[in-house]
Order: C-alpha cells, then sequence, then structure tokens
C-alpha cells in the first residue's frame, strides 16, 4: 500500500507547543514523518495517495480518559458502536471508558466482556478502566492484578468516592505494588451527600441542596495524604475550584505522581447557566463560580491541570425530564467536545497546542500510551478539523443515543472534517 | 397599572409596579372579603385545581376560599395518595391534568424548581403555592399587605427576617419582594440556619437578636421547618428558643410600635413566645391570614385576565 500524505495543512503539535504549516506522511497506520519544507512536500505528492487539506488544523487524536458507556446494563443509552461513532464524530481516538456500569466493570469476566463487545463494534480505540472496588461499594478491593492483566488501565470508583479510608489505603498500596494508576474523585463524601449544586448565593436563591467548594480540596487533600502514605500513582478525575489547585500545586512540587484532570463543561460553563432549573446543567460534581472557572483555566493554561476530559455521561430523557434535585447527572460530550473547548481558543484565552497537550498528549502520557504526539513513530490517530467553521448545535443530530447535552442551540465554531485511527479514517464529514 | 404574567411562579420575575397593582387590588378583595356577601365572579366558568404534593391546611383551604369567592370551579388534588405514589413522574401527571383544560393550577411541591418544571408543560396558568426551599410567592405578598396597612407604606422600612432562613422559601421570597420595593433588611438567625452566599444576599445579617431587632419597624419571624433539615443545626429547641426565640425582653429591642410577623403554623414556645404572639397590639399574624385569601383573589384574578386576553392555545 502507497503512504499516505496530508499536506497544505496546519500542523498543532503540543510537545512542541506549536501550529506549523506543513505536512504528515502517514505509513503502516503510524505517523512516518512530519514534513514542513515545501521541496519535499511537492516532491512526496507524486510519490504517495496526497490528499489536500486546504488549510485545516491537524492534531493528534484526543483520548477522553473518563467516559461512560452504557454497557453493560444501560444499553438504551449508549452502546459501544454509538458511543464510538459520535466518538469519531469529535475526533476522539481513543476512549477510555468508566467502570461505572450495571454491574460494575469490577471482575475480569466483565472486563473480558466490555473488550469483546468494544473491539467488535466501536470504530476507535478502546481502553476499559476497572472498579477499584467490588460493586464500587468501597469495602473489599477488587482482583487489580487479574484485571490489569485482562487490560484495565486505570482503576476508579468514579463518582463514588470509597469513604473508608483503611479500604481505600490498602487498594492504594496493592496497586501500587501492581504499579497500577488509580483515578480519584476528590470529594469530601459525607459534605456532598444529595448535593445538586455549589454552595452560594445561586444555589440559596433555587434552593437547591448545595455542597461547600472545599469539600473538594478536602477530598483532595485525603487522597493526597494517602498517595504519601502509599506512593501510588494517582489522577485526580476532576479538580474544578480555585481553593483546590494550591494542594495540588504542593503535591507535584514534593514530588509525588499525581495528576489532575478537568471536564469540558467546567471550562466552559459555570453555576449561573443551570438559571431556570435546566438539569442537562447538573453535572458532577455541580457546576462552580465563574472565579473557579478562571481559576482553572488558569491552571490549564500553566499545566497544572494536566487532563481534559468529557466525561461523557449519556442519559435519556426521562432521568432528566425531573426537578433538579431528582434529575440525573451527567452530559454527553464526546461530539461536542471540540468545538465547545474552541470557544476559549476562539476567545483568546487558550491556544491550540495547549488544547490539545490536555486532550491528548498528556492522558496518553499517563496511561503509558504513544500516541498524543504529532511525531515520527506514533500511531496515525489523527483528527483534521475547521477550526473557524459556525454552526448552530441540534442535539437530535447527535451521534450518541442520548441527547443530554447542555450545548443545545449553542452556536460554536470548529468542524471536526476528518478522524484517523491507525491511519484510516473512521469519521469523515 | 399592570401585570404582565402568565404564571406566578415567585416574586423574581415580578416589577415592583405588578406587585403595587397586585396589592391594591387585593385590598378591594379584603374589603369584599368582610362583605356579608363575598361573592365574585372574576373567576366564574374558570376551573383552578389545588394540587399539593406537600401536605398544607392553612394555603389549600386560603386558596380554595379565594377561588370560590371569585366563582371558580375549584378542586382540590391530594397528590400523596394518588398517581405520584405509583411512579408517574411530574411531567406525566402534568400532562394528564393538563387534558383536563384547568385554567388555573395551584401547585405545592417539595422540590425546588418542579413547579418551573410543571408550568412549561401546561397550557394553563401556574400559581407557585411553595416549591421546595425555592419560593412562596403569595406568601410574601400577603405578608407586603399586612406592612402595607399597618405601617402605611412598603418602602424604607428596616425589617428583620428572623429564624430558619435556610429552609424557608417564604424568607427567599420576602427577601426578594422587600428588596424590590427598597426596604432594610435584616436576617437575624444563627449561621447555621443562614443559606450560604449569605453575604452576597444584600441584607445586613445579625447573629444576635437584641442587636438584629434594634429599632426595626417589622419582626418576621420563620418556623423552625423541623421537617426540612437533616438533622444537628441547633442543639436544641430550648436552647434555640433561648437565643432565637421571641419574647418581650427581645422584642423591647424593636421599636415601640414595631409589628411581629409569623407565617405560620407556629412553634410556640420555640421560635415565638404565645404571648406575643396573642398580643393583638403587636401580632398581625391573624391579619396575615386574612391577607392571604385577598391576595391570592387578586392573583387568581389578574392571571385570569391575561388568560382571557390569549386567544385558546391548542393542547401540546
Amino acid at each position: 500500500m502507497k503512504d499516505t500524505l496530508l499536506y497544505n495543512a496546519r500542523l498543532i503539535d503540543p510537545e512542541a507547543g506549536t501550529v506549523s504549516e506543513g505536512a504528515l506522511l502517514l505509513s503502516g497506520g503510524r505517523i512516518k514523518a512530519v514534513v514542513t519544507s515545501a521541496d519535499e512536500i511537492a516532491t512526496l505528492q507524486g510519490q504517495t495517495a496526497a490528499q489536500d487539506l486546504n488549510g485545516a488544523h491537524i492534531a493528534p487524536g484526543i483520548v477522553d480518559l473518563g467516559v461512560k458507556v452504557g454497557e453493560p446494563g444501560e444499553r438504551h443509552k449508549e452502546s459501544f458502536k454509538t458511543a464510538g461513532v459520535a466518538a469519531a464524530a469529535g475526533g476522539v481516538t481513543t476512549m477510555v471508558t468508566r467502570p461505572d456500569t450495571s454491574p460494575a466493570i469490577d471482575t475480569p469476566e466483565v472486563l473480558e466482556f466490555i473488550r469483546r463487545r468494544a473491539n467488535e463494534t466501536a470504530p476507535v480505540n478502546v481502553l476499559p478502566m476497572a472498579a477499584l472496588t467490588k460493586g464500587r461499594e468501597g469495602r473489599e478491593m477488587t482482583e487489580l492484578g487479574f484485571l490489569l492483566d485482562a487490560g484495565a488501565v486505570a482503576f476508579t470508583d468514579c463518582d463514588r468516592v470509597v469513604t473508608d479510608t483503611k479500604v481505600l489505603s490498602r487498594a492504594m498500596g496493592y496497586a501500587r505494588s501492581l504499579g497500577a494508576l488509580v483515578m480519584g474523585h476528590p470529594q469530601e463524601p459525607i459534605l456532598s451527600k444529595g448535593a445538586a449544586a455549589s454552595s452560594g448565593k445561586f444555589a440559596s436563591l433555587r434552593g437547591l441542596p448545595a455542597v461547600s467548594p472545599m469539600a473538594e480540596r478536602m477530598g483532595l487533600d485525603r487522597d493526597i495524604a494517602l498517595v504519601e502514605m502509599t506512593g501510588v500513582r494517582y489522577h485526580a478525575d476532576q479538580i474544578t475550584t480555585a481553593r483546590a489547585l494550591p494542594a495540588l500545586e504542593r503535591a507535584k512540587n514534593n514530588g509525588f505522581d499525581v495528576t489532575a484532570g478537568i471536564s469540558m463543561h467546567h471550562l466552559t460553563l459555570n453555576e449561573m447557566d443551570v438559571a431556570d432549573y435546566r438539569t442537562f446543567f447538573k453535572v458532577k460534581p455541580p457546576l462552580r463560580s465563574e472565579d473557579d472557572r478562571q481559576a482553572v483555566l488558569e491552571a490549564l493554561r500553566t499545566g497544572l491541570i494536566d487532563v481534559i476530559g468529557s466525561f461523557h455521561t449519556p442519559q435519556d430523557e426521562e432521568s432528566k425530564r425531573l426537578p433538579f434535585e431528582e434529575a440525573a447527572s451527567g452530559a454527553v460530550g464526546l461530539e461536542t467536545m471540540l468545538p465547545v473547548l474552541l470557544r476559549l481558543y476562539h476567545a483568546g484565552e487558550v491556544d491550540l497546542p495547549t488544547l490539545f497537550r490536555g486532550l491528548s498528549l498528556n492522558p496518553a502520557k499517563r496511561l503509558g500510551l504513544d500516541c498524543g504526539r504529532l511525531s515520527a513513530g506514533a500511531p496515525a490517530d489523527l483528527v483534521i478539523f475547521d477550526a473557524d467553521k459556525p454552526f448552530v448545535l441540534d442535539r437530535f443530530k447527535l451521534q450518541s443515543k442520548s441527547k443530554n447535552t447542555p450545548f443545545d442551540g449553542a452556536r460554536l465554531q470548529g468542524k471536526v472534517l476528518q478522524t484517523l485511527v491507525a491511519g484510516t479514517p473512521v469519521w469523515s464529514a | 397599572m399592570r401585570f404582565d404574567q402568565r404564571h406566578l411562579l415567585g416574586i423574581e420575575p415580578l416589577r415592583p409596579d405588578e406587585i403595587t397593582t397586585l396589592l391594591d387590588l387585593a385590598e378591594r378583595y379584603v374589603t369584599l372579603s368582610r362583605a356579608r356577601d363575598k361573592h365574585a365572579n372574576a373567576l366564574a366558568g374558570l376551573t383552578q385545581i389545588n394540587m399539593f404534593f406537600e401536605n398544607s391546611t392553612r394555603t389549600q383551604s386560603s386558596f380554595e376560599l379565594a377561588g370560590k369567592r371569585l366563582g371558580a370551579d375549584v378542586m382540590n388534588m391530594s397528590m400523596q395518595a394518588s398517581s405520584i405514589k405509583k411512579g408517574e413522574t411530574l411531567i406525566d401527571t402534568a400532562l394528564t391534568l393538563n387534558a383536563m383544560h384547568p385554567d388555573l393550577l395551584v401547585v405545592r411541591h417539595p422540590h425546588s424548581g418542579a413547579v418551573d418544571l410543571l408550568a412549561q408543560k401546561v397550557n394553563c396558568a401556574v400559581i407557585n403555592a411553595g416549591d421546595g426551599k425555592h419560593e412562596h410567592p403569595t406568601q410574601a405578598l400577603l405578608d407586603a399587605l399586612t406592612i402595607r396597612r399597618a405601617k402605611g407604606r412598603l418602602h424604607r422600612l428596616n425589617i428583620a427576617i428572623c429564624g430558619d432562613i435556610a429552609h424557608s422559601r417564604v424568607a427567599r421570597s420576602n427577601l426578594l419582594l422587600l428588596h424590590k420595593m427598597e426596604n432594610r433588611i435584616r436576617l437575624v438567625g444563627p449561621s447555621t440556619l443562614m443559606p450560604s452566599g449569605i453575604a452576597d444576599f444584600g441584607a445586613e445579617v445579625y447573629d444576635d437578636m437584641a442587636e438584629g431587632l434594634k429599632d426595626v419597624d417589622v419582626v418576621m419571624m420563620l418556623r423552625l421547618q423541623k421537617e426540612r433539615m437533616d438533622g444537628g443545626f441547633i442543639p436544641s429547641e430550648r436552647e434555640y428558643y433561648h437565643r432565637w426565640g421571641l419574647d418581650a425582653e427581645k422584642l423591647a429591642h424593636a421599636k415601640p410600635d414595631a409589628i411581629v410577623m409569623h407565617p405560620g403554623p407556629m412553634n410556640r414556645g420555640v421560635e415565638i413566645d404565645g404571648t406575643i404572639a396573642d398580643d393583638i397590639n403587636r401580632s398581625v399574624i391573624q391579619e396575615q391570614v386574612e391577607m392571604g385569601v385577598a391576595v391570592r383573589m387578586a392573583a387568581m384574578d389578574l392571571l385570569a385576565r391575561n388568560l382571557r386576553a390569549r386567544p385558546t392555545e391548542l393542547a401540546v
């Protein structure tokens, strides 16, 4: 098979922090070379299957850390097939899936099942995470070793915090001896119980049960202390408040193996967006104040926050058409993440290499994957997009089975033109 | 004199002139209600459904009486006993009701925002009779009418709202209304019973009753919402009464002609001393109940006028 040349492109290199004009030469499902000299490109055009990108951007495909797929248990909300197509449509080339399914992914057998389902139906790479404790109940650790052997890339109980610190310290200690990555959800569980909003004037006026943003810092402080105790590799799924950032910074400065993520929603929305009890804006942790949003955005720029994820959480209409307190949490995001985050780029708040450092490079590095880079030898998992193309988002046109996006009707800019996994197109607009 | 609302979901969307319009009309219904013949026909031919997802005797009978005095066909639905227990969602209940073509729907629900949600799904005018910890607009309006009648004005008054503000929808609606009408508001109570973000509410916050009541014109006591608390907000009722219960000694810090209000039902000996509540020179608690009927008549009358001015819509 001939090599492929993608030319007349704007190459986003998150490692170098640059955007440059040039071409990518793909061969055997990998990036063979990054070509910037015009002469060389002209020569290569004759020898390869050449594709003119007409000045579109090309970036390493997104590695989305923390995607919920409804298998097993809630296939009516999302299957590997629909999630996979949504991912491809959104430029996500690797979905790192969550174990908060029913039943939870807590045995090698269930993990085996979902790996098979994913391989059969999803057009993008799927890497599963497994539960840290059995049934995500916080009482006994799962068979971390078997699960690791079966392909689990990280261990997490997702938004169910392990309340029993002794259980958590043992699970972390055991995970350390296996070299496994543990993903925590920093939240003081008793303080945040039943909360649907962040405490403050907005929640008080709306009369919503609320949690102090301080609960996130308390949760993070505990987890970091346990990291210090056990030496485990730790990733905080979402750091969304200003108050938690100094603790994160200290942990990193002290040399602990700690990283942190942030959701697309907390980077682009604040608590006021809930307005008159719009349940599609109910996420976990709840949306924060604008001050918090600004602080985490700054932390993303400086690199204190490492990873951006969609925290894709499909919910059917019934679970959202309820009074706010009773409505389910979460939003779909696989397909909307890139255009939504490009809002930050168009507003001049973050540049494209920084965005893809959080979307592709850092999550890949954290999981020990060789993708996420735009350099020779890396897999040709790529997203090609027009950063400027305007459109109005219509939630019923999403590929996901569930349509619970807070961005319905939003005016966005940026459209994925093509997504490649190992050099093969899995989505073309 | 304008009132442009389709629903009465809260005080928040009301303009000050709309509040005044409503209170002025309510004054006329006070007169009507005191007459021997209490009938008017503002709601004649209209169907009013009272849907209470939470227990209520006072508010429900007040709405029922208000509707009947204005000639509406009034139906009460006790929703605890109904299909909600059979797992029907709020929206399904709303759509079922909507098919019966009510004109006025009076709703109380234990969850904040539930009445807003319901209002999006029906064609009739919806009145919020209290949703969770959010709003209770007719209570704030009846309090406003009571204050205006007692003090001769509804602006530039010093008003203390005392007690369990965190769990109180009455406090939120009152705070919004009294702010819109340009009064100075104090919130008095222990910090465990103050809502979060209290510093941004534009009110002065006191944790001591003597300081909080100093020279106020109006003392609004709130009921300790024991049913909404999930434990441990105050050490005991007797300690609460000692520090924050309204008695003669604490009331002495207010202006000599200050009035005492309570939305009821009262916990005598917890948030208020019985003799203060019964003191006809200070307490306007009975008057509040009377104003309640008049204000609800006015609210339903205004909404019905807007309803009649709109062409009939097709059911969704």
